[in-house]
């Protein structure tokens, strides 16, 4: 529900149509943090008045079930994609039943994939979203660059969050520029897609630690822009999981470990791209080969199947918890309400002495 | 015969104001000066009194301070008004003429270097590639010139052989060989400081006073020193003083404050004169192919393309250094180094004066320190005029001494003696056994300062160090760092028993935390 792009943009859809009933049109935009996304073929021609009304923009067709890049290219003219249909076919089941809403019998349209001619008499589907490029990405040293940040949800109902400190910035390995949107390499920069690169060398790793992120936009915005910042990274995973929490089932004993991609804007704006179930676990150099143990380690940790932990803890290793039923303050602990002076317990690109801090944990809950 | 210090003020003085007039800053403090005269508070009885007080109420005052400052942090002392030029740069004779052999050699390699591959060592370009490359300057890093055959003017190990070759034909050592002269690798007799001086000299390191890179580690309250320390960078900035500045940065920048505050300790100000310089440079690149080009690519893509962290910047390092090989002002310096450029002439017009291109040696010879000096300043300044102007500065008052064979006290030979007394004195016998397991402690540590820990350190760590470079406006410090880390690695050391495995232990110095590290040799060890 929430790692397939289109029920992704679903659900994002309908959160916010909740929230601006609930509680205001300016609480709903803190849910615009999703590029514009229509689902294909079921939303092409919602798709293709939007795409009218901003001519000269430029769209990204992705398909929902891969990953790793696959499958995904760039337009800029409705003709790019007629061409791309022709190859696949349309097709589409029409029901016609009654509404209880609407009172009456009326056509449903069955969602429907594209398929190939040879795959026309599979079961399998496949379906797209068209989503709106941004053009206008953050670039450092001419090169664009996406973030992956891993949050961890134990629960659903009610939402319990933790977000890890560490993370990394991917670079494409080569200069922005929106002059070749044939270049596959330039734009997408998953890791999967830069090892075919053909300058890629597999030496150097194109990534930096989010706390280098954090440290340079810091020299060159302050501290403070950065802040905002990062609290709409904390906004965006948090509105993102409310927006899917009535839908997921949920189970106590389940936990999922996501690894959200978001992709910073010219204006220091967040936007989220994609969420991952199964967010790589491939190293590809000593600092990530780290980063993913630990990783790993510290969910364990939190899913505590020995039940070590009281289950009141704001921090276990380079995890904190951001959200348990509502957001969790830096200072003070779980059961204190929240005070005037509100600070977010996210540390995302901060100092993780998470093996201090682990040490520190468990030995006070040994005594 | 020592000069009295009321003449040498003089001297410096009146050295001082040679350089500032005819400088912009005089003529904008002309102009100035002029335009105050509409002003009602200034008035003809009072004229003289009356400008000086606007020149202060309106800033001006200041920015000519800062600019004094500047020029007397870059100059030496003067010595003895009588004394020749050569021996202001570098009194010492045998340094100079060993100084001076190293730049021949270097020379002459790059002369080979072009005979045998039939590239001149300076040609103009044809306009089509004039203009190819004037399109692509800002991604040059997308290039991919043959540079097989470029092979690096001389390995930074030749320079530590001159060094340690380098012998005082006056110092006779007698019978009597001092443990000194056996057990280093540094064989001249110049003058270090000891921890006692060392401790004086970075008193504002000590235990008790507050740290960037220390103090406002998370586990610490920024009420304690962070937040006033904040504060207190804020208002030097606003008061815009380089001296106050130079000052505060000895405990530290913060992370949002250093890029304003470097700038304002090496009075840099990114003035139209100083764009349209930069762009004076990149015409010149544009227009004119030198061989060292081809090793400055070479170099870059050797060096930042495969550094985890750098390979972002590495379109900005070509502008830099591209630059940089064509700035004659650099020359400048050398009239306080013991460095002559040599001279070359573009291909076809041998000996006429217009057509030579002097080639600071430093660029030839130490490509990769540049590279690596060059890098940590891409995360602080982006405008491309201001960070070369920033990578110029830092160069001419330090970087150049790292390459250059002087007696200096900031002068590599200098910091090599230091690291090693520093070891004999405080860690003797990690010294002895190094020593004979083949592993001289200086073979291991002169990378580190000869590239002022760049691609060594974690960035963060190395912008820390380089704060109290520019505070202190001495690389001693690069010695004492290099020999804290040996004292913090000593355990390990002690236990290996080959060359090798003590690199190793040395390898990866990325997860060190510079100031504890300073902190604990300087003040907490028994001295």
């Amino acid at each position: 529900q929430l790692t397939r792009k289109n029920y992704l943009v679903k659900n994002l859809k309908r959160f916010r149509k909740q929230l601006e009933r609930e509680a205001g049109k300016l609480e709903a935009t803190k849910c615009d943090f999703f590029p514009k996304t229509f689902e294909m073929p079921l939303e092409y021609h919602l798709f293709v008045e939007e795409f009218r009304k901003n001519p000269g923009t430029t769209w990204i067709m992705k398909p929902v079930g891969r990953s790793q890049g696959k499958g995904i290219f760039l337009f800029r003219k409705l003709k790019d994609i007629i061409e791309w249909r022709k190859e696949k076919l349309w097709t589409f089941h029409l029901l016609f039943i009654y509404s209880p809403k609407r009172g009456k019998c009326v056509w449903f349209l069955l969602q429907d994939g594209l398929r190939t001619d040879d795959q026309k008499d599979e079961t399998q589907v496949e379906i797209y979203v068209a989503q709106r490029y941004i053009e206008n990405p953050y670039l450092i040293g001419g090169r664009k660059f996406d973030l992956r940040v891993y949050v961890l949800v134990t629960s659903y109902i009610p939402l319990k969050a933790w977000l890890y400190r560490d993370g990394f910035a991917r670079f494409s390995n080569t200069r922005f520029t929106l002059n070749s949107i044939d270049d596959h390499y330039v734009h997408l920069t998953n890791v999967a897609v830069q090892k075919t690169a053909p300058d890629y060398d597999p030496e150097k790793g194109c990534k930096w630690m989010i706390q280098q992120l954090r440290q340079y936009l810091t020299a060159k915005h302050g501290a403070d822009v950065v802040e905002v910042l990062f609290a709409d990274m904390d906004n965006i995973f948090i509105k993102s999981l409310q927006s899917v929490q009535k839908v997921i089932i949920s189970d106590k004993h389940c936990f999922e470990l996501y690894g959200y991609d978001i992709l910073i804007d010219q204006d220091l704006k967040p936007w989220l791209i994609e969420v991952n179930a199964s967010p790589s676990l491939a190293a590809s150099s000593q600092e990530d080969y780290e980063l993913k143990c630990h990783l790993l380690k510290d969910t364990l940790h939190i899913v505590d199947m020995e039940g070590r932990l009281t289950g009141k803890e704001k921090r276990v290793g380079g995890f904190d918890l951001i959200w348990s039923d509502g957001p969790v303050s830096r200072e003070g602990n779980l059961d204190t309400p929240p005070s005037e002076s509100f600070v977010a317990n996210s540390h995302l690109g901060c100092y993780n002495d998470r093996k201090k801090q682990l040490k520190q944990l468990f030995r006070s809950l040994c005594a | 015969a020592m000069v009295d210090a009321e003449s040498g003020l003089s001297l410096t003085i009146a050295r001082v104001v040679q350089r500032l007039r005819g400088s912009s800053l005089h003529s904008q403090l002309e102009r100035q000066a002029r335009v105050s005269l509409h002003k009602p508070e200034v008035k003809l009885e009072s004229l003289k009194e009356d400008i000086k007080d606007f020149l202060k109420t309106s800033g001006w005052e200041k920015k000519l301070q800062n600019a004094v400052y500047s020029e007397l942090n870059v100059f030496p002392s003067p010595c003895h008004p009588a004394a020749p030029p050569e021996h202001m740069k570098e009194p010492l004779a045998y340094m100079r003429k060993a100084q001076g052999s190293w730049e021949k050699r270097i020379l002459k390699s790059l002369n080979s270097m072009c005979t045998e591959l039939s590239i001149p060592l300076a040609q103009k370009r044809p306009v089509s590639e004039q203009k190819e490359l004037l399109n692509k300057w800002n991604e040059m890093g997308t290039d991919e010139p043959d540079l097989t055959l470029f092979r690096p003017v001389y390995a930074p190990k030749d320079f530590l052989e001159v060094l340690m070759n380098l012998r005082n034909p006056n110092y006779e050592n007698g019978e009597q060989p001092s443990f000194r002269n056996h057990l280093g690798l540094i064989q001249v007799p110049l003058k270090v400081k000891d921890i006692p001086e060392l401790k004086e000299d970075f008193s504002e390191l000590g235990l008790n006073i507050g740290q960037l890179g220390i103090d406002d580690s998370a586990q610490v309250p920024p009420e304690f020193f962070e937040n006033e320390h904040v504060r207190v960078g804020q208002k030097v900035l606003a008061e815009q003083d380089s001296a106050a500045a130079q000052q505060y940065v000895r405990q530290g920048c913060p992370t949002a404050l250093r890029a304003d505050l470097w700038a304002l300790i090496l009075n840099i100000s990114n003035q139209p004169e100083d764009i349209l310089y930069y762009e004076q440079l990149k015409s010149n690149v544009i227009q004119h192919n030198l061989l060292v080009d081809s090793l400055i690519y070479k170099d870059v893509k050797l060096t930042a393309s495969n550094d985890d962290y750098y390979f972002v910047f590495e379109d900005y390092l070509y502008q830099v250094l591209l630059c940089f090989s064509r700035d004659t002002s650099v020359l400048e310096h050398f009239a306080y180094s013991s460095a002559t450029p040599p001279k070359s002439y573009i291909r076809g017009k041998l000996g006429i004066e217009e057509y030579a291109v002097f080639y600071p040696p430093s660029v030839l010879s130490h490509l990769n320190s540049l590279i690596l000096a060059v890098a940590p300043l891409c995360f602080l300044y982006h405008e491309p005029s201001k960070l070369y102007q920033m990578f110029r500065e830092m160069y001419v008052r330090f970087f150049f001494r790292l390459h250059s064979i002087s007696s200096h006290p900031s002068g590599i030979v200098s910091l090599c003696l230091l690291f090693e007394t520093l070891l004999q004195t405080h860690l003797p016998q990690l010294f002895h056994h190094l020593r004979e397991i083949g592993a001289q402690p200086l073979r291991m540590s002169f990378k580190w300062m000869v590239r002022a820990f760049s691609g060594y350190l974690a960035t963060d760590q190395l912008l820390l160090l380089w704060d109290r470079i520019l505070g202190y406006n001495s690389l001693e410090i690069l010695a004492v760092l290099a020999a804290a880390v040996f004292a913090f690695r000593a355990v390990n050391l002690m236990e290996v028993t080959s060359l090798a495995a003590a690199e190793a232990v040395l390898a990866d110095l990325s997860t060190l935390k510079v100031m504890p590290l300073l902190q604990i040799f300087l003040f907490a060890t028994v001295t």
